[in-house]
């Protein structure tokens, strides 16, 4: 395929994949917005403010930058893992595997609309979060350039976990036991610094406190952690899952017969 | 001679759990030939038009697309195919435009391109009603209609249809028979298809494959197959019942019914002895068919033949097992 056709269906698919999201939205853009609000009143203002101050910051400003990351991991690794296991369920996938459309063009539209959501769901929140306090942020580009890192990375970690799924609690398995059990225990809610020693050393095996540490860090300036090892991990990780998913995609894994 | 639209050689096909679905089978179908693969349930009909668009993955063997390997060069072989699988593969809950136009979209055809194409199928077709409704809002034939214009979409030289007129009604599914000759004919698309309704082969293809169990027991111009065929049953029906069965010397008959004869006419015999036999006798024959097909008569003393005298299709193989999961998906939206 010449590269304008190439880019045509690259759109195609990205679009494809918003159109869809757009389409449920009651599904895929208002349940993480009004769980989201929730956090905020009751965490934030309710219980917050008996808290009290967190690495120097009002709770409320702490937990913002957590929550919307949170929110940006569970919806962009969710988004993929359904709509390509749906695809493939309905067999809708062969419509671009009979096309001379190559492998990581499939493989990239899916996770750019994964990133769609996660990103759009993560503008939501922050919107939300404007209700309840006033947000600043230190360092724009590193905070832009870690969260779309961080919606990447779990769009193709959902990508995978569709590819591998034959049923429909295959793809709930992962955000239910993995995704969600990290994100709590990954700094959303509070200061690794206020653990004992042995779980401090635990969290740090966590791949998930990095990035909500990263992200916090542009927001406010603070961090448990180094940045700049953070956002290099990042990347590994995408550059490394991105390889394995266009792998087995070329192996028909899970696809092809 | 210009190379074939499709060259299958030693094509084999092991499924996962080690069914041998294909046994090595030789296939060429010529540029702009209107081509029919039958067989029966569970023969390897899918299986090899899968393996050639792209979503079986072959065991052994050779697959060319107009020259082109498939194990070269698949992407560009694609380009040539157009394919319309036998069950529904497309999202139910997308919009019947917006299938086409993303179809039109994976072979990296512009909007602007992919619209007037996309009203011209959809008219072809009698979808253009239907074309703001999602597809599962769409009866069983339309879906299968949504399909062929999806499959045209890029304009493929080579249009696969594995039994596009299944579940089709009579009249329409003569409506699709003129399309694809229309197409074939006119475009000098090359069509191959599957079937199970033998005069959809007979009256639409030119040349023709008999493949039982995973072999080619059979592959020829349907007029050299008819040409084949020596003896044809008739059924006639009396004006009245007959007591016994009439001796008609040279024929063979049975009786069905009290009224309702069947009697083999062998090549060369005529049909004028048999009427003026059974006049003599004093019975009039009111109508008079063919028993089956005269094709679907050849199709089961081949496949039965092949098959080593048993009767009835094999029952080996697995369902696709889909029963396991619900569509959870459906269910919520
Ligand atoms: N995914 C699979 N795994 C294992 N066996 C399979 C698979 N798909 C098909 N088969 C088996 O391969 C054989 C050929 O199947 P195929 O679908 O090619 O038949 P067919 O000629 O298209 O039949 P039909 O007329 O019923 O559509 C069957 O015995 C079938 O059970
Ligand atoms: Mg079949």
């Amino acid at each position: 395929m010449s590269p304008t056709q190439i880019a045509i269906a690259l759109w195609t698919v990205v679009l494809k994949e918003i159109k869809r999201f757009m389409r449920i939205w009651p599904q895929t853009l208002l349940p993480p917005s009004i769980t989201m609000t929730m956090y905020f009143i009751i965490f934030g203002n309710l219980i917050g403010s008996r808290i009290g101050a967190m690495d120097g910051f009002s709770y409320m400003d702490y937990i913002v930058p957590g929550l919307i990351m949170m929110s940006v991991i569970t919806n962009s690794y969710s988004n993929v893992a359904s709509s390509f296991f749906s695809n493939k369920f309905q067999r809708s996938v062969e419509e671009m595997m009979v096309s001379p459309m190559p492998n990581w063009v499939i493989l990239t539209g899916f996770v750019v609309g994964g990133m769609a959501r996660g990103l759009g769901v993560g503008v939501i929140v922050t919107i939300v979060s404007l209700f309840f306090t006033q947000i600043s942020v230190e360092h724009p580009i590193l905070t832009v350039a870690v969260v779309v890192l961080t919606a990447a990375l779990f769009s193709l970690g959902g990508f995978i976990n569709a590819l591998m799924a034959d049923k429909f609690d295959d793809i709930s398995i992962v955000p239910t036991f993995v995704l969600t059990p990290l994100t709590y225990l990954g700094g959303v809610f509070y200061s690794i610094s206020m653990l004992p020693e042995f779980w401090q050393g635990a969290s740090m095996l966590n791949p998930i406190l990095y990035m909500v540490n990263v992200f916090r860090y542009g927001f406010l300036g603070v961090s448990d952690i180094p940045v700049g090892i953070a956002l290099s991990a990042i990347l590994a990780f995408i550059i490394g899952l991105f390889v394995m998913a266009l792998w087995m995609l070329e192996r028909g894994k899970g696809i092809r017969s | 001679m210009a190379e074939p639209a499709l060259s299958i050689r030693g094509l084999t096909k092991a499924y996962g759990n080690g069914f041998r679905a294909l046994k090595g089978i030789d296939l060429d179908v010529a540029q702009g030939d209107f081509f029919a693969l039958l067989g029966p349930n569970g023969a390897g009909k899918s299986t090899t038009l899968g393996i050639v668009s792209s979503l079986v993955q072959k065991t052994a063997g050779k697959v060319s697309v107009f020259g082109i390997d498939i194990d070269e060069d698949f992407a560009r072989a694609k380009y040539h195919l157009g394919v319309v699988p036998q069950e529904f593969n497309f999202n139910q809950f997308e919009k019947v435009d917006d299938i086409i136009h993303a179809q039109a979209g994976y072979y990296g055809m512009p909007m602007r391109e992919a619209k007037p194409r996309a009203e011209t199928l959809l008219k072809d077709l009698g979808l253009w009603d239907k074309r703001k409704g999602s597809a599962r809002m769409l009866s069983g034939g339309m879906k299968r209609r949504l399909m062929i214009a999806r499959a045209l979409m890029h304009r493929p030289k080579l249009l696969i249809l594995d039994e596009p007129t299944a579940g089709v009604d009579i009249e329409l599914r003569r409506s699709m028979w003129d399309y694809m000759r229309r197409i074939n004919r006119e475009e000098g698309t090359t069509i191959i298809l599957t079937t199970h309704y033998l005069e959809e082969a007979e009256s639409l293809c030119r040349n023709i494959a008999i493949i039982n169990n995973g072999e080619i027991v059979q592959n020829t111009s349907v007029r050299d197959l008819l040409a084949q065929l020596d003896t044809e049953t008739f059924l006639l029906d009396l004006s009245r019942p007959t007591e016994s069965v009439p001796v008609v010397q040279g024929f063979e008959v049975q009786q069905i019914e009290g009224s309702q004869l069947a009697v083999l006419v062998k090549r060369g015999q005529r049909l004028n002895d048999l009427f003026q036999q059974l006049s003599s006798q004093g019975l009039e024959v009111v109508s008079m068919r063919n028993r089956a097909n005269r094709l679907e008569e050849m199709f089961v003393s081949m496949v039965e033949h092949s098959n080593g005298g048993k009767t009835g299709a094999p029952t080996q193989g697995i369902d696709a097992a889909q029963d396991a999961s619900d569509d959870r998906e459906g269910a919520r939206r």
